[in-house]
Order: C-alpha cells, then sequence, then structure tokens
C-alpha cells in the first residue's frame, strides 16, 4: 500500500512540472513581447520592465526562467501583480470563498444526486424513474453559464427569493443556488451513475446471500447494496471536488463571488502574467492531490484493490 | 398397471394434519415469465427430507434443481419467477401462505442455504468476521464482543486454520475451499435444522471437495440437520446421500435410496445418467452419452418430457405424461415402464 | 474546471467496461447450425443498428439533428433575411408576426440570427469532436497496443493536458492567440476555438481508447491472430479498432453536445468566437445586460443551444443502450 502511494507521488511530480511549465510559456514565451499588454493599455515604465526582466531572468531561455519562477514558488513566493500587490495576499483572500462554493455544491449534488438515484435504482420504471431520466438528460445538455443566468434572473431579479449576487461575506446560505447552478451538471451525473450501481448491484450474488441470511430487507440494501454501490459514485464525488477547487469562473463571474476564478479571470483579462500563472500553479497541486487522495480512498472503500 | 400414487403424503396432505416431517416440498409449480413466453420450470416437484438424513437433488442444468431450493428460501426472482401452485412445509406449516416476516425469520435459523460460487456470494467490502458476526448481531442481538467469540468459534468448527487470525480478512484473501468453509460457517451460525446446499462443491477441485464434502457430513451428523444436497455430480452423490431424487424439466423421474439407485436404477434417464460414467475398466471405448438436449422449458414436448431421447420411448410416451409411481417403500419413478427396469435391469 | 459541461462529462469513464463491448463470438454463434442466420455474422455493431431503428429515442434526436445540419448546412432554406443587417430603430424590439423572434440590440432579425448561428455552433462542435476523437483515439491505441513506456510517457503527457482546468486553459490558449480586438478572420478565430477545445480534450478519449485496447489486447482471437502470423497493423486495424470502437462512439455523440455547449459558454466569457461570427454563445452573451427588459434575446438562442445539446446527448444514450450486450 505505501509502495502504491509512493509511486503515485513519483507519477504526480513530472505531471505536475509539466502543466505549470505549459502554463507559463503560454502566459510569458510566446514569442512577441513579454511586456505587451502587461501594464495595461500603456507601455510598461522602463524601470519595471528593468525590475522584472532581472527579477523573473527574462532574458534568458524559456527553461531557465521557468526554474527561476519555480524556485522562488518552492520559497513561497508567488510575486507581485504590476501594481505591487502581493500575489500571495490575492490568492489567501480568494480561496476560501471558492472552497465554501465547492463545498455547497459538493454537499448540494451529493445530497439531491444520490438520493434521487437510490429511490429510481431500487424501483426503476417507475414514474419517479423517467421523471428522473429526464430531468437529468436536460441538466447535462445545459450549459452551466444558461443555468447560472436563468436561475438568477428568476428566482433572483423576478421574484426576489434569492440576492442575485453573493454579498462580499460569502455566508453559506446564500451560496446554496450558485451551488446548484455550479453542481447541476454532476448531479445529473451522481444520480444517473447511483441509479446504475444500484440497479447492478441489486442482482448481486451477495446480496442474495444477505436475502437467505434472513436479514431484515432495511439492512440488506442499508449496509450490504448501498456500501457496495456507493464506491463508484464516492470516488466520482472527489474527483469531482477536485475540479470544484479549481474555482469557477462561470459561476462566480454570474454570482459576483469574490472566489479565485474571478480572480484568474481578471488577471487573465487585465494580462496579469504573473498571477494568472501562480494560481494555475495552485489549482494544478490541487488538483493533483485530490486526484491521488481519490484513488486512496478507492483503495479504502475496495478491500480487493488494495493488495495488489 | 395400478396408479399406486405416491401414498402417505398425499393422505395427509388433504386431510390437512400436519405430517411430522422437518421439510417438504408438495407438488411445487414455477413458472418464469418472459418476453418470449412462460417457460415451465418446476411441474409438480415433491419431496421432504427430514433431521439427520441428507437428500441429494440431481439434474442437469435447467432441470429446477436450484429454482426449487430458491423458492424453498424464498429468495426466487419476482418477476420474472412466480409461484403457482402447491406447497412448501416446514414443521407441517406451509411457508407460501406465510407473512414475509415470518419468512424471513425462518432463514438462518430453520433453514439454511450455501451457495455454489463463495466468491461472489459473500460481499466483498465486509470481512468475513463482520458477515458472520452479523448474524449474531442482527438476529440474536449479542455485544459486538460476544458475536466475534462466537464467530471465531464458528471458523474453528469448519476448520479454518488460525480462525482468531484470520477473522478479520476478507473473502477475496481465502483459497476456494476456505471461502467455501466460511460460507458454512455462516449458514451454520444461528443452528439451523436445514441446511441447503446448492452445488457446494462444483467450483472446486477435486480433492478440495471431498474435503468439503466431509466436513459437511461431520457437521450434519453432529447437529442432525436435514441436508439436501443439490447436484449434478453422481461422484459427490454416492458417499454423502441416505437418498437421491432425480430430476428432469422440473419434474422428478426417480426417488430412490442411494443403494437402490446406483445398484438398479427404475428411470431411463437415471439409467442413461450412471451409463455415461467412465469406468477405469472401459479404458479404450467410445464414452457413452444421452443423445439430444434438454427441453427447451418454454415448449416441453407433450407426454414425458425426456421420450424424444428415450432409448426405449413407446407411443404412449408421446401422449401420457407418466406420474409418479410407488416402487417400494422408497422408491419412485416416473416411467410407464418403471417395474420392468427394475425387475429385468 | 467543473463549471463548462465537458468537465464533468468527460471525466467519467463509460460505466459500462469497455470489455464487454470486445465480444467474443457472435451473437448466434451458439445455436445449431440451421438456426444461424444466412451470411456472415453481424456482430455488435449490426445488431446495434437493428436495435436502434426501432426506438423512438433514437429518431427523435436523430431528426432534429438532422434538421440542425440542414440548418447549418443551407440557412439559406429557413430565412431570406440577412443576419448582419442591423436597423438601430429596432433595436430590441419583441417578437411579432413579421418578426418572430424579435429584434437584438442592433437591431438584427433574432430568427434569422439563430438560424445562422447553428452553423458556427455544430461546425465547431463536429470538427473538435472529430479532431478530439482522431488524435486522442490515435494516441490511446498507440499507448494501449504498445504498452511499456511507450504508454508511461504517452500517459503522462496526457496526464499533463489532463490537469489543466479546461475553461481556464481555453481562455489562456485564446486570449494569447486571439485577443479581443485582433481582426482574425472568421475562419482564424473558428480554427483556434477548435484547436484549443481539441488540445484541451484529447486526453479523455485517449484514456477511453488506451482502456479499450487494453481490455481487449488479451483477448484469446487476438493472441490467435497473432499466432496466425497477422501484422500488427493488421492487427490494430481488423480485429482491435471494430472491437474499441462502441464506447468512443457513445463518446462522440454525447461529446459534440458538450463542445456546442462549451463553444457557447466561451463565447459568454468573450474569448471564443465574436462578431461578425454569428453563434448561439455569442447571442447569449449580448443578451445578458437585457434579460430584464427583453428576455427574447436570451430565450430563443438559448432554446435552439439546449434543444441541439440535448439531442446529441440523447443520441448518445440510445446508442450507449444499444450497444450494451447487457441490456439484451
Amino acid at each position: 500500500m505505501g509502495r502504491y502511494v509512493v509511486r503515485r507521488l513519483l507519477q504526480l511530480i513530472p505531471v505536475f512540472f509539466g502543466t505549470t511549465f505549459l502554463i507559463y510559456w503560454l502566459v510569458w514565451a510566446v514569442p512577441g513581447d513579454p511586456f505587451a499588454g502587461k501594464c495595461g493599455e500603456r507601455r510598461c515604465p522602463d524601470s519595471y520592465i528593468a525590475f522584472m526582466t532581472e527579477k523573473y531572468h527574462l532574458d534568458e531561455n524559456v527553461f531557465l526562467q521557468y526554474l527561476h519562477y519555480m524556485q522562488n514558488l518552492l520559497r513561497g513566493d508567488f510575486g507581485q501583480t504590476f501594481g505591487g500587490r502581493s500575489i500571495n495576499d490575492l490568492i489567501a483572500a480568494a480561496y476560501p470563498n471558492t472552497l465554501k462554493l465547492a463545498l455547497v455544491a459538493l454537499a448540494v449534488e451529493g445530497i439531491i444526486g444520490i438520493t434521487a438515484g437510490v429511490l429510481t435504482g431500487l424501483r426503476r420504471n417507475g414514474f419517479m424513474d423517467n421523471l428522473v431520466l429526464v430531468s437529468t438528460l436536460f441538466l447535462i445538455a445545459l450549459p452551466t453559464f444558461v443555468t447560472g443566468f436563468v436561475l438568477q434572473f428568476l428566482l433572483g431579479t423576478k421574484w426576489h427569493i434569492i440576492n442575485p449576487t453573493v454579498s462580499s461575506d460569502v455566508p453559506f446560505n446564500e451560496l446554496i443556488v450558485p451551488g446548484f447552478v455550479l453542481g447541476s451538471t454532476s448531479m445529473a451525473y451522481i444520480a444517473r451513475l447511483t441509479r446504475t450501481s444500484i440497479a447492478e448491484n441489486r442482482r448481486g450474488d451477495y446480496v442474495r446471500t444477505a436475502i437467505a441470511k434472513g436479514l431484515p430487507m432495511r439492512r440488506v440494501v442499508g449496509v450490504h447494496l448501498l456500501r457496495n454501490s456507493m464506491i463508484p459514485v464516492l470516488t466520482f464525488l472527489g474527483t469531482d471536488l477536485g475540479g470544484l477547487m479549481g474555482g469557477s469562473i462561470v459561476t462566480e463571474g454570474i454570482f459576483n463571488i469574490n472566489g479565485i476564478g474571478r480572480e484568474v479571470y481578471r488577471a487573465i483579462v487585465t494580462k496579469e502574467g504573473a498571477t494568472v500563472v501562480s494560481i494555475v500553479v495552485i489549482l494544478v497541486l490541487v488538483y493533483l492531490i485530490m486526484n491521488l487522495v481519490v484513488d486512496l480512498l478507492y483503495a479504502a472503500l475496495d478491500p480487493r484493490i488494495r493488495y495488489e | 398397471m395400478s396408479d399406486i400414487l405416491v401414498s402417505e403424503q398425499s393422505a395427509s396432505d388433504a386431510s390437512g394434519r400436519p405430517t411430522g416431517r422437518l421439510l417438504e416440498v408438495d407438488d411445487l409449480r414455477v413458472e418464469f415469465r418472459t418476453r418470449d413466453g412462460v417457460a415451465k420450470v418446476i411441474n409438480g416437484v415433491t419431496y421432504h427430507v427430514d433431521a439427520g438424513e441428507t437428500l441429494a437433488v440431481l439434474g442437469e442444468s435447467g432441470s429446477g434443481k436450484s429454482v426449487t431450493a430458491q423458492t424453498i428460501m424464498g429468495i426466487l426472482d419476482t418477476p420474472p419467477g412466480y409461484v403457482t401452485g402447491g406447497q412448501v412445509r416446514f414443521h407441517g406449516r406451509d411457508m407460501l401462505a406465510m407473512s414475509s416476516e415470518q419468512r424471513r425469520r425462518i432463514r438462518g435459523e430453520g433453514i439454511a442455504m450455501i451457495f455454489q460460487d463463495a466468491l461472489s456470494a459473500l460481499n466483498p467490502v465486509f470481512t468475513v468476521g463482520f458477515q458472520i458476526g452479523e448474524q449474531f448481531r442482527i438476529r440474536r442481538g449479542m455485544s459486538r464482543a460476544d458475536a466475534k467469540k462466537r464467530t471465531i468459534e464458528m471458523l474453528d468448527l469448519v476448520q479454518i486454520p488460525n480462525a482468531k487470525g484470520r477473522v478479520n480478512n476478507y473473502p477475496h484473501q481465502f483459497s476456494g475451499g476456505m471461502r467455501q468453509r466460511v460460507m458454512i460457517a455462516m449458514s451454520l451460525a444461528l443452528d439451523p435444522e436445514v441446511l441447503i446446499a446448492d452445488e457446494p462443491t462444483t467450483a472446486l477441485d477435486v480433492t478440495v471437495q471431498a474435503q468439503i464434502m466431509d466436513l459437511l457430513a461431520e457437521l450434519q451428523r453432529e447437529r442432525r440437520m436435514g441436508l439436501i444436497l443439490i447436484t449434478h455430480d453422481l461422484g459427490v452423490v454416492a458417499d454423502v446421500a441416505d437418498r437421491i431424487a432425480v430430476m428432469y424439466a422440473g419434474r422428478i423421474v426417480e426417488e430412490a435410496n442411494v443403494h437402490e439407485l446406483y445398484a438398479k436404477p427404475a428411470h431411463p434417464y437415471t439409467l442413461g445418467l450412471l451409463d455415461s460414467i467412465p469406468r477405469i475398466d472401459e479404458k479404450g471405448q467410445q464414452l457413452r452419452t444421452i443423445k439430444g438436449l434438454p427441453p427447451s422449458l418454454l415448449n416441453i414436448p407433450p407426454g414425458c418430457p425426456f421420450n424424444p431421447r428415450c432409448p426405449m420411448a413407446q407411443p404412449i410416451c408421446r401422449e401420457k405424461v407418466p406420474p409418479l409411481l410407488q416402487l417400494g417403500p422408497t422408491r419412485a419413478s416416473a416411467c410407464h415402464f418403471a417395474e420392468e427396469l427394475v425387475n429385468n435391469g | 474546471m467543473s463549471d463548462p459541461t465537458i468537465g464533468s462529462m468527460v471525466t467519467t469513464p463509460p460505466a459500462e467496461d469497455p470489455a464487454v463491448a470486445g465480444g467474443t463470438a457472435p451473437p448466434d454463434a451458439g445455436l445449431p447450425a440451421g438456426k444461424q442466420r444466412q451470411g456472415k455474422p453481424r456482430g455488435l455493431l449490426g445488431d446495434a443498428w437493428l436495435d436502434l431503428r426501432r426506438r423512438p429515442m433514437f429518431w427523435i434526436p436523430a431528426v432534429l439533428i438532422l434538421i440542425f445540419v440542414v440548418m447549418a448546412a443551407v440557412p439559406q432554406l429557413f430565412t431570406h433575411t440577412d443576419p448582419t443587417q442591423g436597423l438601430l430603430e429596432r433595436s430590441r424590439v419583441a417578437p411579432s408576426g413579421s418578426a418572430w423572434f424579435g429584434y437584438d440590440v442592433q437591431g438584427q432579425d433574432v430568427y434569422a440570427r439563430v438560424i445562422y448561428g447553428a452553423r458556427a455552433s455544430i461546425v465547431v462542435a463536429v470538427l473538435s469532436t472529430i479532431g478530439t476523437v482522431l488524435i486522442g483515439g490515435a494516441i490511446g491505441i498507440l499507448a494501449g497496443f504498445r504498452g511499456g513506456w511507450v504508454d508511461a510517457v504517452l500517459s503522462r503527457i496526457a496526464d499533463i493536458f489532463f490537469g489543466l482546468p479546461f475553461v481556464l486553459g481555453a481562455i489562456v490558449i485564446l486570449f494569447t492567440f486571439n485577443k479581443p480586438g485582433s481582426s482574425n478572420s472568421t475562419f482564424k478565430i473558428m480554427m483556434l476555438v477548435i484547436v484549443s477545445l481539441v488540445v484541451l480534450t484529447w486526453p479523455v478519449s485517449m484514456r477511453i481508447m488506451r482502456s479499450s485496447v487494453l481490455a481487449t489486447k488479451e483477448a484469446d482471437y487476438i493472441v490467435a491472430a497473432r499466432a496466425l502470423g497477422a501484422s500488427s497493423a493488421r492487427i490494430v486495424f481488423k480485429h482491435l479498432l471494430p472491437n474499441c470502437l462502441a464506447p468512443l462512439l457513445v463518446y462522440s455523440t454525447i461529446l459534440i453536445g458538450s463542445f456546442i455547449g462549451a463553444e457557447a459558454t466561451l463565447s459568454f466569457l468573450g474569448v471564443g468566437l465574436h462578431s461578425p461570427v454569428v453563434s448561439w454563445g455569442i447571442m447569449i452573451s449580448e443578451s445578458q445586460n437585457y434579460i430584464r427588459v427583453s428576455p427574447h434575446l436570451l430565450l430563443f438562442p438559448a432554446t435552439f443551444l439546449v434543444i441541439a445539446v440535448l439531442s446529441f446527448v440523447m443520441l448518445g444514450e440510445a446508442v450507449r443502450e444499444a450497444l450494451d450486450p447487457k441490456l439484451r
């Protein structure tokens, strides 16, 4: 088991450097003036160019640049925006909001998705079953921004049930609708995955054995069936959390949540290269670590794969 | 010839008095309703087992032997399976007429079942200790500690070495034979009166087969259990069974005690089965088989279901379904020419 | 990133075991000779087609898709109005008898724009899907078939691209090469969007193909083919590919649907297609500030978008059910 973890960690390292280098290259090293547009619409002051060139070694080739950048990074220094603001501070202010949104979205999609999936998986071909199948198809087809738009308009602007935008202290209750929007597609997936998993496992031999043992149906379903059926669902949720923690440019934009997604979008649009790369580095790291956690989760849930 | 029907059973059934048998299946009928039609899987099966005896139910795939067992346990898949007639009596009371809660209580405590493939029959994500202990904790209300103690005792009983160490292992960590022992331990946890073993050794090596059969025999003797052994393997049956019921196309075609059956079968099908066993003193000769295939249960031929394959078929076989004729106190056969078979041999 | 439909849809491998699609004997192999169908055994794909033919859940989306394709190819069949011709006096006029969907902010006919918008959306989605499937599929076969360090390297490369959050990666790529305000031609803009979609999504089709190949590689009939002296190329094209196609086929159909949504999302964010191109995403993006007063600006393009995506997704589901031997 330990060897498995070590192996995965080793695989993680080249991928981390590969992805971050890719982004670095795209932002800084595409042919052309690296400072074009980095200071807004004006041309950057010479003192700034000299300072940044020296700091980021921009007169050297892109690999060395990248190396220097990573060195700084590993010391915990994410650099500064062109306005002089510490990127570390920027991330520290925005990321918690993204995390809150991610957790709410996970909770919403998990609870609704799993419940719908369990109910329809146990009893197929009812009215409920068709309802869930149709609505999940619909949710999968709707792009997030359309869902976001429509719900913001209907629930916020038109019917005044919620605030159209989220207030700056980002309280949890205001995140429910944005969380729902963010998680809507995944929720549909979870419902279908749960449904299929339960329906397939229902016919498993061990279910028959559990009934033959004389256990009450409550226990057969609630303990034996569920524990097996949940494995793919929980691993999906884990992977999804990894994606959710990457922030959502669209949802944060629509509901005006000051999270990491919006920050990175802002940075791209205002051509803040350093900010973009730094945020992406964090996101990639989080994503890779979440992947590893999900693999471990899978091993924890399914004893069969622990001993390879 | 006189149609002496299977005697004692029917007399007591009609008046409804309990017959004193531990478990009996009485004229059971089960059909499977599928998209392609209705398959008559069980067509009037009657057998019984008493405390301390072993009944072997012998038959090919599709003969209905497993479905009968599933109906006894109440684990028949409905849909597509439906019971359309007959009774299953435990201590004289018809289980098919009971509520599902009453039936549930009989499972494990009164009648228990073990299955062919222990790897898929056991839950892969729980330890064997959990799965066996469940019976003690949930059905008997024992504490975790007590349940664990009893579980280890059960594992010892089925001769799993180092039971204490292995109680927290998962099913896939055991070998095939060990897994089957675990299943046996689990089924005996609540001390049932009847154990149904559905092809318990089919998936195992020959040497392990013998060990498991010995274990079953020993446990049965110790506990005075009724054992219903479902199998298609004549070799396994010879050692262990007291009585044998041979099934074909959802019917019992012959019933006898083990010596009688092997010495002088009373049905062409049984004859064919015994004949097809390769014998070491017949080296170099062609293997004998029963020609043809079992009938599709969607479309059972009229008359005796075996008639298309029977070397002795006569016109009457194609017209009239032979009833199960009593040939002696322990023998019955569903063949129009059963008596001739027994007498001529 | 979790917001665009690609992210969630694409990281979930098909729930069915791809090995199932790599069936062994033809379906009627066990029947006595008389009962076998005449001629060549049809195989899984042939059986699937017969099954699909009689499902309404196949025909409804299929017909809708056909309509959209015609709309994309020959928009003139549906409207004679020029979608880029705008009269400011008509700005945001509500739908009426003469203009069924009303007019947009610049006074352009919304109905015409919706019809012409189909082309951009569908062409981008279809070309991106073809690119993703071809490139990802080829790399997947290579990785799966060769194994060893080839597989290790290719899988790590795929992981690198996988690690890039989709929307983020798309924005960065498009921003770098297609800055808003730059005067790229329609063709160039579309190609850039297609390229970024392919670059970010190929790892998923690669993984699907790779796991299909891995599952089928050890099948007896492959070993038999090798023992008979078949070359690697022959094994791949004649034996492996047909059996690994099924999950990829299902995936491609759904992918077209996701890409339509993805293109719309990118346009909405301002980095995808932009004027003078007409697409549903652009129209939805432009309707942002006017929802309250002119909901028709959002309603019509959004409805067409949703129906188009829904059709592809439904088609994908129907194909998946038809190809699943377990449901027979």
